[in-house]
């Protein structure tokens, strides 16, 4: 019983990681139906603004509550420069999109690298989140349980930000209908900027936590971003609830698989599951127009 | 050969619990040139998606007695029953031959299908008279004008040797001259074919239609002769009563210029 | 041609324009003068060394004939074919490695001895002792599961970037499972160190420039076929579906079928490309099929232009060059080099440099442009 509830935590702790990293993602694919491969590097640049920080403040823990919002500023901005830059120009390509990104991931691997050095860096966690907790004979980490409220808050806060603010509604404008959006006085540019920046921010915020958990290297980003947008496949285009479901679900199967069988069999399966899904449930995954084919 | 019936029974789709097609019956009998006409919204396109497979609907649609609900698209299509879009679409980078081509090409097997194509086929090259396009066979669809595209789907039709045509909107958005050609057209391949039309356009309706069914909130309001339908006092309150939506309004009376 | 009517006076029947004889010779020709550049050229202006990288290169080309009818014809973004590159080159070393154990008097493969394995050979290794099994396994194999995953994702109509992201995580899939089972893969180490290939030692420079040779030959048979599915009915129709997959849905094709031709053909090309890359390399390792190389197998046919054939095959060629004669000496400026061809011929010059040789033909004979498909996107 014990090692159920363990798997599951663990599970849980894997989905919260995915969900972060997918969060960015739903929301820049929603906004603009681009597959962004350099979101990995994103999440990279978060890392490293950690353990930068960790350099310059020196000592104990990382300062979380400062690694946090700088993370996303820098990891944000990179994102808005990548849109201004790039893909703003390749709108009704994104296939190639998807390959111009990557170009950019390859690059920014190769700076961090310049930068860093190619072996791994580490950040010392704050002494806050170097504990255990134990409920009902299950040893929960804190520092899992931290980026679980993390994940958690940021689906808060982002759901809120869609729903109340006037930027959010000039985004949910944006991704139902562009065209109706832009005659309706909306600066659809601008807003596909903010949606960039915020999602790309999230990305660094998932890399700060991703320090917590392990070792921080040029190619941390390419480790996760298949498995986050095998998420974002599952849950469905722009949708933060599908995106919530599918990431708990994906972690908690692979921590099952993987106490069962090994990790890379974990993998396998995981893949097999989400093609199996899509057979199921392929809504949300293809949009049919009837009236127009174009 | 002269078409098949069409026969529709209690037809019903239902989007996230609206009603789209709320149990249409409709007959359309061999060789008939159908116009369908109502308001925005009344479930027409809706219909022609329901018979050709797109959308999952209940009821039962039958032509020349066999059952097509439940069948993949291109099984539908298969079945001798092709339709156009309100907005054409034809394959852009190929040429108007190579669209017309794989139009006829359906039932081809795989030994033809891994051989160059030689020559023009016999039922292409009729149908580029017919459609007009021939001076224009080896142009890319990508540069044909609007009205050039509808014809060339029109075309693809008539190559696919289809026994029942479904047009959307055949004739939205083309000049006076255009509209005219285009219900030739319709009346020549009508000849041999069952053809229900889609359109707003109430003059070119009663040009060319040969019957009239006015469809309203997913239901047949009414079915019969141009005369018919336009006498009919509901059809009348249906579209008189609606004169503000953004309609070619009132039936009775001729207002296009 | 403006608004006349659909019955208009008969046009003269136009005749297909008999093509000119510069035309008609273009493609034999240059077919003629890639193999003797092949066959003639390089085995006497390069060194024994060259060959063998020449071939390396060759291997990747025929990655890029099966990319480009995929990708460039049909809109599929084939991001794994590592997989399939991965598996013929899987099954081609198995069979070398066990024909090299047997040679030594041993019944395991050397890494097997080494890792402690167990005295008998794994169950899924015992056909692979048989060439016929393993020569078939190495097109057969790549080809059954991209049909297996081709079915139920195109019989879906999962594409465009969600298609692209599932063949990725395949390549990813397979390349984690391969290093997770070192003790019968080889792990990480891949299976490396291959003497012989059929009975010949493939140190012997004289076996290496045969490799060369089959490959090379195997290169323009492929080519051969592709340019015959290019132009086929098929080919249009492979375009048709690209560019507008409901459309052909609605003519009574299934575009699904259409989509798996393209998939698993291109599939079996990069099985082909993995077995002869064994004996022209000596190795094959999970390193060479996980996501990295499996989007790097686009990018040449990128760079040539992804709608033509000879185009992707000379991409792919020099993409391959540019990367070992620079990422040794200069491995972070051929990184960043390699992540500006992404986004300098993807995002810039999608017809890739074909287009370019295009534009110019067409300026030079001012005729109009011949409708070379070049956009590649479905979704």
């Amino acid at each position: 019983m014990t090692v159920i509830l363990n798997q599951s935590f663990t599970g849980i702790s894997i989905g919260a990681v995915l969900l972060l990293i997918a969060l960015g993602l739903t929301l820049t694919f929603g906004q603009m139906g681009v597959i962004n491969m350099a979101h990995g590097e994103f999440i990279m640049t978060g890392a490293y603004t950690t353990y930068v920080l960790q350099q310059a403040v020196g000592g104990a823990g990382v300062p979380l509550l400062l690694a946090l919002p700088l993370a996303f500023l820098v990891a944000g901005g990179l994102g808005a420069l990548l849109e201004w830059l790039l893909i703003r120009r390749l709108y009704t390509r994104p296939l190639d999109t998807l390959l111009v990104t990557w170009g950019v991931a390859l690059m920014l691997q190769q700076l961090a690298r310049d930068l860093f050095g190619a072996p791994n860096v580490h950040t010392t966690a704050p002494d806050t989140l170097t504990g255990n907790v134990s409920v009902a004979g299950v040893v929960l980490t804190t520092n899992r349980l931290f980026i679980l409220g993390l994940a958690l808050a940021c689906v808060l806060g982002l759901t809120l930000m869609l729903r109340l603010t006037p930027l959010g509604r000039r985004v949910r404008a944006v991704v139902q209908n562009r065209e109706l959006a832009e005659v309706s006085g909306i600066a659809t540019g601008r807003v596909d900027r903010t949606a960039f920046f915020i999602g790309s921010g999230l990305a660094g915020v998932a890399g700060v936590a991703l320090t917590l958990v392990g070792p921080i290297g040029p190619t941390m980003g390419t480790n996760y971003i298949v498995d986050a947008f095998l998420v974002v496949v599952a849950g469905g285009i722009g949708r933060l609830r599908g995106a919530v479901v599918t990431a708990f679900a994906l972690g908690v199967l692979q921590a099952v698989l993987e106490y069962s069988t090994t990790t890379s069999v974990a993998k396998v399966v995981v893949l097999v599951a989400v093609v199996a899904f899509l057979q199921w449930r392929p809504q949300g995954l293809y949009t049919l127009r009837t009236r127009s084919l174009v | 050969m002269s078409g098949a019936g069409l026969t529709v029974r209690d037809l019903r789709v239902t989007f996230d619990g609206f009603r789209a097609v709320d149990g249409v019956d409709l007959d359309v009998p061999p060789g008939d040139l159908r116009f369908l006409i109502g308001p925005n919204g009344a479930g027409k396109t809706t219909l022609v998606d329901a018979v050709t497979g797109l959308v999952r609907a209940t009821g039962s649609v039958r032509f020349a007695g066999e059952e097509l609900l439940g069948r993949p698209v291109h099984r539908i299509a298969r079945r001798g029953i092709g339709r156009t879009f309100q907005t054409a679409t034809v394959f852009e980078q190929l040429t108007v031959l190579q669209n017309l081509d794989i139009a006829a090409g359906a039932g081809r097997g795989p030994l033809t299908l891994l051989r160059r194509r030689r020559g023009v086929p016999e039922a292409v090259a009729h149908a580029l008279e017919t459609i007009g396009l021939a001076g224009l066979r080896d142009r890319p669809a990508g540069v044909l004008a609007h009205g050039q595209k509808q014809w060339l789907e029109i075309g693809m039709l008539l190559v696919q040797d289809v026994r029942l045509l479904l047009l959307d909107e055949p004739v939205a958005g083309m000049s006076h001259d255009e509209r005219e050609a285009t219900g030739e057209l319709l009346r020549r391949v009508g000849e041999d074919r069952t053809v229900v039309v889609i359109e707003h356009d109430m003059d070119f309706m009663r040009s060319y239609a040969r019957s009239v069914s006015v469809l309203h909130a997913g239901k047949v309001l009414k079915q019969g002769t141009v005369a018919e339908v336009q006498a009919d006092a509901r059809v009348q309150e249906v579209y008189l009563g609606r004169a503000a939506a953004p309609e070619p309004v009132a039936v009775p009376v001729a207002e296009e210029a | 041609m403006t608004t006349t009517a659909p019955p208009p006076a008969p046009t003269p029947a136009v005749a297909t324009p008999p093509p000119s004889p510069s035309a008609r010779f273009r493609v034999p020709g240059a077919f003629l003068l890639g193999a003797v550049l092949l066959f003639g050229v390089a085995p006497l202006v390069l060194s024994d060394f060259r060959i063998s990288l020449l071939a390396k290169y060759l291997c990747y080309a025929i990655v890029a004939v099966g990319v480009s009818l995929a990708w460039g014809r049909g809109g599929l973004l084939v991001l794994g074919q590592g997989v399939f590159f991965g598996l013929g080159g899987y099954a081609m070393a198995m069979h070398l490695k066990l024909a090299d154990a047997a040679a030594a008097g041993e019944t395991l493969p050397d890494f097997m001895l080494l890792y402690g394995s167990g005295d008998a050979l794994p169950w899924w290794w015992r056909p692979f002792a048989n060439p016929v099994f393993a020569l078939a396994a190495t097109v057969l194999l790549p080809m059954a599961v991209a049909a297996l995953l081709g079915y139920f994702v195109f019989r879906r109509r999962v594409r465009g970037a969600y298609f692209a992201i599932l063949s990725q995580a395949l390549a990813a899939a397979l390349s984690i499972w391969l290093v997770g089972q070192q003790t019968t893969t080889g792990g990480t180490n891949g299976l490396t160190d291959i003497r012989g290939f059929f009975g010949y030692d493939l140190s012997d420079p004289v076996n290496q420039r045969t490799v060369y040779f089959v490959v090379a030959g195997v290169l323009l048979l492929l080519m051969a076929a592709a340019r015959q599915l290019f132009v086929s009915r098929y080919g249009e129709l492979l375009v048709a579906v690209r560019d507008a997959e409901e459309r052909v849905r609605f003519l009574g094709y299934d575009p699904a079928a259409v989509k798996l031709v393209a998939y698993v053909v291109a599939a079996g090309t990069a099985g082909l490309a993995g077995a002869l890359f064994v004996p022209a390399v000596g190795i094959i390792s999970p390193a060479l099929i996980g996501i990295v190389p499996s989007i790097g197998f686009v990018i040449g046919a990128a760079v040539g232009g992804r709608a033509s054939l000879v185009g992707a095959v000379l991409g792919a060629v020099a993409v391959a060059w540019a990367q070992s004669s620079l990422s040794d000496a200069f491995p972070a400026a051929w990184t960043y080099l390699q992540g500006l061809l992404f986004v300098v011929a993807v995002g810039f010059l999608p017809g890739g440099l074909a287009s370019v040789v295009t534009a110019l033909r067409a300026r030079r004979t001012r005729t109009a442009p011949a409708p070379a498909p070049t956009k590649g996107e479905t979704a």
